[in-house]
């Protein structure tokens, strides 16, 4: 078996006398989509806020493809190759696709222009953006120089989750990224996930849609009162079982896989 | 639950989301791509209406004193975009600027302090001012109104106390007078400070459009929290805007000291507030993250041509306040018209 890309020892998080992780631990391998399930607070976001440098856990370790690291911001989760697409949508909505594909990591002209007057290099960072929003197939945006704010909301969530699939080297994570979203666009970032998959980067994936997470998910992290209280593989557990777990109505296995 | 499923009911949504644009929502998709396009219209409907009332208002040697007038508001309405643009709002960048036009004269007139060295100082007690307002907002997390208002009261008192009540005069050729000296291409006659204006405004307006630093200053203003999510040091790039004002700041303190002929700590009283009118009035939005800066020259434009072209047709100069007052809440409306572009 390949080494974790991602891996959290006992994270605690507390919010004055609520206790949001109660030592929890996280294990991503490479090539793999990871679905972490749980009722409201039961520390699904912050979880994944304290692994993309959002949050500071209070205790406990995360590893990322086996060295210890500490996010303090989340550029530092970025520069280890985690990517995060949040609940609330992280796009400048003024701003057009491609300013928000590079938001906070803006490519800067060649030579004195560039390296003197700090001009943006616009027309680059419009191509990269074009070559990847169409090498993940959102053929619905076509003009690259649109404001985020005059598109959909699948749009926006395709915006997104491009700009974390582009720069998330190593672990894409994805917090309800189709909860806001329709029938078709919902199938659309579900093949976006999966395509993910399939280039090699670890997923992990948030949501509370249990088909989806039974279709996509190759293990199920289920989170109850800020602990993990199991780890399912779709293959041998139902969506009862979960749903069960996830309640508190059946106890769960730790480690099954 | 319904949703849009394949068929005939689909067909009809289809045809409906892609309905043409009506010629209303067409007029609101080109201002909301233009901030700056509507005072521009605006501008020019003015300068059309007074050039009709007066054969003078036209004149080049009145449009020259237009663009005189308008270079210590002009200057100052710059930093304060920058602020607005955060969400914020900046009430003491004219406190500040008449505090640190009066160190600059009075430094020079009664210390003899060398005019350069004089305006360096002047301009690090702007600078250092516009730091104080920043690290206030960003560390100590309160909000600019308060800030501000309370930076207000104190260099207006600093001020007072500081002039003793004296104006004063500096001798024609000083070094700091020079933002007042005109110089004269044809008929068209220029203060430097007009000049200076109107470079500040061209590297404002490129920082913010082609540098990363301006994309970062609109999507902080836009949402904030997004802006950190996406990875933004929020903070660094709010205490940065206070801190660019201040530049504009220390420059609209030596373009009054050149109006004014020296330090005066009754000049300027106004500007604060007729800055923030030539921000809303050029297009800014007070929710931030939209606008350009030119809108604000623009802005301060217009409020400088009503105030001219009513004193020259002969109306009731009371009428330009009016007519600003009513331009302000109409640039509001429109920018919250804008804001509801559709998706």
């Amino acid at each position: 078996m390949t080494a974790p890309v991602l891996e959290a020892k006992g994270l605690v998080k507390l919010f004055g006398r609520v206790i949001a992780l109660d030592s929890v631990d996280l294990t991503l391998n490479p090539s793999e989509i990871l679905a972490v399930i749980g009722d409201n607070g039961a520390g699904k976001s912050t979880l994944i806020k304290c692994l993309s440098g959002v949050l500071i856990p209070d205790a406990g370790k995360i590893f990322v493809n086996g060295r210890e690291v500490r996010f303090r911001s989340p550029q530092d989760a970025r520069r280890a190759g985690i990517e995060t697409v949040h609940q609330v949508l992280a796009v400048a909505p003024a701003l057009d696709i491609a300013s928000n594909l590079f938001l906070g990591r803006e490519i800067r002209r060649k030579g004195p222009l560039g390296s003197l007057l700090r001009m943006l290099d616009t027309s680059e960072m419009r191509r990269q953006s074009a070559a990847q929003i169409k090498s993940l197939g959102i053929g619905t945006l076509q003009n690259i120089g649109q404001a985020v704010e005059t598109l959909s909301g699948g749009q926006r969530q395709a915006v997104a989750v491009a700009r974390a699939s582009a720069f998330g080297s190593q672990v894409v994570i994805l917090d309800e990224p189709t909860a806001a979203l329709g029938v078709r666009e919902t199938g659309q970032v579900l093949k976006l996930i999966r395509d993910l998959r399939d280039t090699g980067k670890a997923v992990i994936l948030i949501s509370h849609d249990m088909p989806n997470v039974f279709e996509l998910a190759d293990r199920i992290h289920i989170q109850r009162l800020g602990a993990r209280v199991a780890e399912i593989s779709p293959k041998t557990h139902t969506m009862e079982d979960a749903v069960a777990i996830m309640t508190g109505a059946r106890s769960g296995s730790i480690s099954p896989a | 639950m319904t949703t849009a499923t394949d068929g005939a009911a689909s067909a009809a949504l289809e045809e409906f989301l892609n309905r043409p644009p009506t010629v209303g929502q067409r007029v609101q998709s080109v201002l909301h791509g233009q901030p700056a396009l509507s005072p521009a219209i605006v501008l020019i409907l003015a300068c059309v209406a007074f050039s009709l009332l007066s054969s003078h208002f036209y004149q080049l040697q009145n449009l020259s004193l237009v663009a005189q007038q308008v270079a210590v508001v002009g200057t100052l309405a710059a930093g304060q975009t920058l602020v607005i643009l955060t969400a914020g709002i900046d009430l003491s960048v004219g406190a500040i600027m008449v505090l640190s036009s009066l160190v600059m004269a009075k430094l020079s007139y009664d210390q003899h302090v060398p005019g350069v060295l004089a305006l360096l100082i002047g301009v690090a007690i702007a600078l250092a001012a516009q730091a104080v307002n920043g690290v206030l907002v960003t560390r100590i997390k309160l909000p600019p109104f308060i800030v501000t208002l309370g930076m207000l009261s104190v260099f207006t008192a600093l001020s007072l106390i500081y002039a003793k009540g004296q104006t004063v005069q500096l001798p024609p050729g000083a070094f700091l007078l020079w933002t007042g000296e005109i110089f004269s291409i044809g008929s068209v006659h220029l203060t430097w400070g007009v000049v200076l204006m109107v470079a500040l405004y061209a590297v404002f307006a490129y920082a913010l459009r082609f540098t990363a630093w301006g994309r970062h200053l609109y999507a902080v203003g836009d949402d904030a929290e997004a802006a950190r999510l996406a990875g933004i040091r929020v903070n660094r790039v709010l205490l940065s805007a206070y801190l660019v004002a201040g530049v504009a700041v220390a420059v609209g303190a030596w373009v009054l000291v050149g109006r004014v002929g020296g330090g005066d700590p009754n000049s300027g009283l106004n500007a604060n507030l007729e800055s923030i009118t030539a921000v809303v009035i050029g297009g800014t939005s007070l929710f931030g993250g939209r606008g350009v800066v030119l809108g604000s020259l623009i802005g301060a434009l217009i409020v400088q041509v009503f105030d001219n072209g009513l004193a020259l047709a002969g109306l009731d100069p009371n009428y330009q306040v009016l007519a600003v007052g009513l331009l302000v809440i109409a640039a509001v409306s429109v920018d919250q018209w804008i804001r509801k572009v559709r998706a």
